[in-house]
């Protein structure tokens, strides 16, 4: 199994890192404010073309673990088994909709990891080692029949209407742990999501969970969907945009039933 | 209209530099753009409430997407025989790669 296809994007200069964007459009900050690097973003999509050996002590518990299994420590088994057990369960989850079927596409893959140990050549790659096979297996589980049609996003279809200014959604969320008396609302939203989400082509889906639920970065995204960082880009993008206008038509909906 | 404003563009949908913003607003609130491109939709968003809001609803879209879709119902414990299993793969892979 070749591992080490991370780069497809070449070595782009990024903005500066470390600082998370919670204030995007507030205070207009500068591109330091909001181009801050995802929380639990990996080393190779803040460094562009090459693994950063100097971020070695930022590596996630997962790496620790399997660098660890890889020495023959038995301490970190049960760690990484019910790490990877429960990462596994909710991208599978989410992609099949099926508990017994993520329960078993999690077995699979764990199997299948255990199985294929002493191919992991490196620790570092393990996170997007062990999604790429939990994608392989989904695509042999999958169900037709929950899955939506593939069809490409459009941008035209996912631009704001004439007479939206793009608002609604984030004044009428401005902070879901501020307000828990909004349970209710919380429970629908998330109701309304899991649907968007179903609703998703797969491959945009797919992107969609990798990224901004598993937190995967571009480029192991990128390896585990066997894709280029430019089309993980696109579709994370158009994905999100797919979201954000489902979600936004909800929440104006509700708003004004509850007027 | 101040005359030392700088030339303000329509703002919306249909204006071209704000089409332009919208196509790379993930890339821009996930820090991938170069300080170039950054700095760019910087100069753009000072001048342009719609595309500030719209930026703000795609950012809040993501932060409900991870912290919604991240509450998933939790996993059955592994099986016995199952966790047996792995456990035994795994020794298997070490005895692979040490001999």
């Amino acid at each position: 199994m070749t591992m080490m296809l991370l780069d497809a994007n070449g070595d782009m200069s990024r903005c500066t890192p470390g600082v998370h964007h919670t204030d995007v459009g507030t205070r207009h900050g500068t591109h330091s404010d909001v181009c801050g690097r995802r929380a639990g973003e990996g080393a190779w999509a803040r460094q562009g073309s090459s693994y950063d050996e100097s971020v070695a002590d930022l590596e996630s518990p997962e790496v620790e673990w399997a660098r660890r299994l890889l020495a023959g420590d038995a301490g970190a088994f049960t760690p990484f088994v019910e790490s990877f057990q429960s990462k596994v369960f909710q991208y599978t989850w989410l992609m099949c909709a099926q508990r017994e079927d993520a329960e078993e596409v999690a077995q699979d893959t764990l199997l299948k990891v255990f199985e294929s140990f002493d191919q992991l050549r490196d620790p570092r790659l393990v996170k997007a080692w062990v999604f790429r096979i939990a994608k392989n297996y989904c695509l042999m589980k999958r169900r037709r029949s929950v899955y939506a049609p593939e069809r490409e996003l459009s941008l035209d279809e996912l631009m704001p209407g004439p007479d939206s200014d793009g608002s609604a959604l984030a004044s009428r969320v401005p902070d879901n742990a501020a307000l828990p008396e909004h349970q209710l609302l919380q429970a629908e939203l998330g109701h309304e999501l899991r649907a968007a989400l179903s609703a998703l082509p797969e491959s945009y889906r797919s992107v969609v969970l990798l990224r901004d639920v598993e937190e995967l970065s571009t480029a192991e995204a990128a390896e585990v969907l066997e894709l280029s960082q430019d089309v993980v880009k696109q579709r994370l993008h158009r994905g999100r945009l797919a979201l954000r206008k489902r979600l936004a038509g909800y929440l104006q909906a509700s708003g004004e039933k509850s007027v | 209209m101040k005359n030392s404003e700088p030339e303000r563009h329509a703002h919306g949908p249909a204006d071209a530099s704000c089409r332009e913003v919208f196509e790379r607003l993930s890339e821009y609130l996930d820090g991938e753009l170069t300080p170039a491109d950054c700095a760019h939709i910087d100069e753009h968003i000072r001048d342009c409430p719609p595309c500030v809001a719209f930026l703000e609803s795609l950012r809040s879209c993501i932060h409900i997407s991870h912290s919604l879709l991240a509450e998933q119902p939790a996993s059955r414990p592994l099986p016995a025989d199952v966790r047996e299993k792995l456990e035994a793969a795994w020794q298997a892979a070490l005895q692979r790669r040490g001999a």
